[in-house]
C-alpha cells in the first residue's frame, strides 16, 4: 500500500554522477533551477531537456524511476496548468480561441500553459535525480559543508544537518512501522479503502496513534543511545565520510556553465517564449 | 479449518533493485487440530507465508486454500475470512490505539459483527479479557498505555482473539518477555487450543518452544519448507538444523553430547521426557531412580547447565 512512496528514493547502482561530490550536485542543482528560470523560450528549455536527458542517461537510474517522482505532482502541474490556461491575460496579438464568462483562452494562454507545465516538469525531474544518486546522508554532509559559512554568525549548522539526517534516516523506519501497523489492524478487520472522506479519515485513527507512540518511543531511545555515546554536538567532530572534489565535479560544473550561457545565448538570439507561434501562425 | 499451500510463491519490490523473493514455491499443508510451529531465519519467508494465510499479503504465484475459502479466487471474502484466522504480530502492544482496553479490544469485533448488539460485543471483550488472564473490571477503563508491558501483550491478544477465531497464527508471542512471561503466553494458548481455537500456529525462534508446544512444525529455509514433521523428527536430524544456522532445543543439545559419548538416547526432546529417559538409563546402570520430581527438576537445570558449558 505505501510501496509507492519511493519519491526520491536513492537508488543504488554506480555512475559518474553517483561518484560526484555531493556539493557539487547540489551546487549543480541550483545552477540547473537557474538556467529553467532564465531559459525565456521553447529552444531554451528544449536545451535544458536535453541536458537532463543526458544526465539521467549518464546517471544509469531508468527513466521510468525518474518519471514516478513526477507522478506524486502530476496533479499540482494540472492544476496550474489549468489556472493558467484559463486565467492567464497577457496581451494577445491574436483573436482570443474562446472567451466565456470571466473565462478567455487565447492562443499566448495556450503556449504559456505548456511552458509553465514543462518549467515544472523539467524542476521536479532535476531534483529527484540529485536524491536518486545522492545517498540522504551525503546530501546532509553536503548541505553541512555549504552552510559552512553560516557557522560564522552563530547559526547552529551542524544540528541543523544533524535533524535532516535524522528525519531522513527514520523514513523508511517509520514506513515499515506503518506497514506493519496496517497489516495488525487490516487484521483485526479494519477496512482503508472503501467508504466516504470521514469514514476514511476515522479509519487512520488506529495507524496514527500507534505510529505517533512508536516514534516518541524511538526518539527517546535515539537521544539516550546519542548521550551513552557522549554526543555534544559539532565541537570537535570528524567525519567518516569526507567529501572530496574531483576531476568529476569541475567536468561537471564546467558543463553546466556551458548550459547556462547557452539559455542565455538564446534568449537574446531566438526572442521570448510566444515567438514560436510566429513559426504556425 | 486445513490449511493448503501449493508452490507458493512471492516477491516484495517487483522489478526494482530492492526486488527480494521472499518465497520460492513453498508446499504446506496444516491439518485442523494441530498446534504448528514454524521456525525459520529472518528472511527464510515465514513471515510473509503467515501474512498469506489471511489474506494480508495477496497471492500472486501458486495456490491455498483455507477451509473453504480459496485465495486464488478474486471473489473470496476476504474480511471474513480474517474473522476466522485471527493474527497476532510480533510485539502486538505496538498496535494498541483506543483510550481504553474495552474500547481496544472491542476494534476488531466492531469491524467484523457489525450485526451485534452492545450487549452481546460487551460479553465477548468480557470474555476476551478473562480468557488472556487479565482483571476486567480492573482494566477495561484504563488506558492501555499505562499497563505493564507483559500486559499489553495480553490485551492485544485479547483484541485479536475476541472474534474467536479458528485458526489463530502468532508471531514470535514470547519475544521479549521473561521466562514467566513466556511460560504464561504458552499456558495461555495450550488453554484455548482445543476449544473455539482449533489451530494454532506459532513463528518462532526459540526451538525449545516449538519443542515443548507443537505437535508439528516445519522449517522454512529460503522460501521454501525444507523440513516438516512432529518436532521429534526435526530435531532428530539438529545436524541439518545447525547447518541451515538454525538453533536445536537444549535438550538436543544434550542428546548430541551423550551420543558425543556413546549413549543413545530416543527421545522426542521435550524436557520430561528426555530427563525421564535419561533418569531411566541411569537407573538401569545401577544408580537410583528419583522419582519424586524436585529430584528431576534439579536434574534438568544440571543438564541445561552441561549443554551451556559445552556451548
Amino acid at each position: 500500500m505505501l510501496n509507492d512512496v519511493t519519491f526520491g528514493q536513492y537508488y543504488p547502482v554506480k555512475s559518474f554522477v553517483h561518484n560526484m561530490d555531493a556539493r557539487a550536485k547540489i551546487v549543480f542543482m541550483i545552477a540547473y533551477i537557474v538556467a529553467i528560470f532564465l531559459a525565456k523560450n521553447f529552444f531554451g528549455l528544449l536545451a535544458v531537456t536535453a541536458f537532463l536527458i543526458f544526465v539521467v542517461l549518464l546517471s544509469r537510474v531508468p527513466f521510468g524511476r525518474v518519471l514516478r517522482s513526477v507522478k506524486m505532482i502530476l496533479f499540482l502541474i494540472i492544476f496550474t496548468a489549468i489556472l493558467n490556461l484559463f486565467f492567464y491575460s497577457g496581451e494577445s496579438s491574436y483573436q482570443p480561441l474562446v472567451e466565456w464568462w470571466i473565462i478567455t483562452i487565447t492562443w499566448e494562454s495556450i503556449v504559456n500553459m505548456v511552458f509553465l507545465a514543462l518549467r515544472l516538469f523539467l524542476l521536479v525531474m532535476g531534483t529527484s535525480v540529485l536524491t536518486l544518486t545522492t545517498t540522504p546522508v551525503a546530501l546532509t554532509d553536503g548541505i553541512e559543508s555549504l552552510l559552512t559559512p553560516l557557522k560564522w554568525i552563530k547559526f547552529p549548522v551542524h544540528e541543523l544537518a544533524l535533524i535532516m539526517s535524522i528525519a531522513l534516516r527514520f523514513i523508511p523506519t517509520l514506513m515499515d512501522e506503518t506497514n506493519r501497523i496496517v497489516a495488525a489492524q487490516k487484521a483485526r478487520g479494519a477496512d482503508f479503502e472503501t467508504g466516504g472522506l470521514i469514514k476514511r479519515a476515522k479509519a487512520v485513527v488506529p495507524i496514527l496513534i500507534p505510529l505517533l507512540v512508536s516514534a516518541f518511543r524511538r526518539a527517546e531511545d535515539l537521544g539516550d543511545a546519542m548521550d551513552a555515546r557522549c554526543y555534544s554536538g559539532a565541537k570537535g567532530r570528524t567525519k567518516y565520510k569526507k567529501l572530496v572534489f574531483t576531476w568529476r565535479d569541475l567536468l561537471g560544473l564546467l558543463f553546466l556553465g556551458g548550459l547556462i550561457t547557452g539559455v542565455v545565448f538564446l534568449n537574446i538570439y531566438l526572442g521570448g517564449k510566444f515567438s514560436i507561434l510566429g513559426y504556425f501562425l | 479449518m486445513r490449511i493448503v499451500a501449493k508452490d507458493l510463491t512471492y516477491t516484495y519490490n517487483p522489478k526494482s533493485p530492492f526486488a527480494t523473493q521472499a518465497l520460492k514455491g513453498a508446499d504446506l499443508v496444516i491439518e485442523e487440530g494441530e498446534f504448528f510451529g514454524i521456525i525459520g531465519h529472518t528472511g527464510s519467508g515465514k513471515s510473509t507465508f503467515v501474512q498469506h494465510l489471511n489474506a494480508l499479503i495477496r497471492l500472486t504465484g501458486g495456490s491455498l486454500t483455507v477451509g473453504d475459502y480459496d485465495l486464488s479466487d478474486k471473489k473470496c471474502k476476504f474480511l471474513e475470512l480474517r474473522s476466522k484466522v485471527g493474527m497476532v504480530f510480533q510485539y502486538p502492544e505496538y498496535q494498541l490505539f483506543a483510550e481504553t482496553v474495552e474500547k481496544d479490544v472491542m476494534f476488531g469485533l466492531k469491524n467484523f459483527c457489525k450485526g451485534m448488539s452492545e450487549e452481546e460485543k460487551q460479553k465477548a471483550v468480557r470474555e476476551a479479557i478473562e480468557t488472556v488472564d487479565l482483571d476486567y473490571e480492573d482494566v477495561k477503563d484504563r488506558s492501555p498505555f499505562e499497563l505493564s508491558g507483559g500486559q499489553k501483550r495480553r490485551a492485544a491478544i485479547a483484541g485479536v482473539i475476541v472474534t474467536k477465531p479458528e485458526v489463530l497464527i502468532l508471531d514470535e508471542p514470547a519475544a521479549g518477555l521473561d521466562p514467566l512471561g513466556k511460560q504464561e503466553i504458552m499456558q495461555l494458548l495450550h488453554s484455548i487450543h482445543g476449544g473455539w481455537c482449533k489451530t494454532v500456529i506459532i513463528v518462532s525462534h526459540d526451538m525449545d518452544e516449538i519443542a515443548e508446544n507443537c505437535t508439528r512444525a516445519a522449517v522454512f529455509s529460503e522460501g521454501k519448507v525444507v523440513m516438516e514433521g512432529a518436532p521429534a523428527e526435526i530435531f532428530r536430524r539438529s545436524d541439518e538444523l545447525i547447518a541451515l544456522g538454525l538453533d536445536i532445543p537444549v535438550t538436543a543439545k544434550c542428546a548430541r553430547i551423550l551420543k558425543e559419548r556413546g549413549i543413545e538416547i530416543d527421545t522426542d526432546f521435550t524436557c520430561d521426557d528426555f530427563i525421564s529417559k535419561v533418569l531411566a538409563l541411569y537407573a538401569r546402570s545401577g544408580g537410583v531412580s528419583k522419582a519424586d520430581t524436585g529430584a528431576a527438576r534439579a536434574e534438568k537445570a544440571d543438564a541445561q547447565g552441561g549443554a551451556g558449558d559445552a556451548q
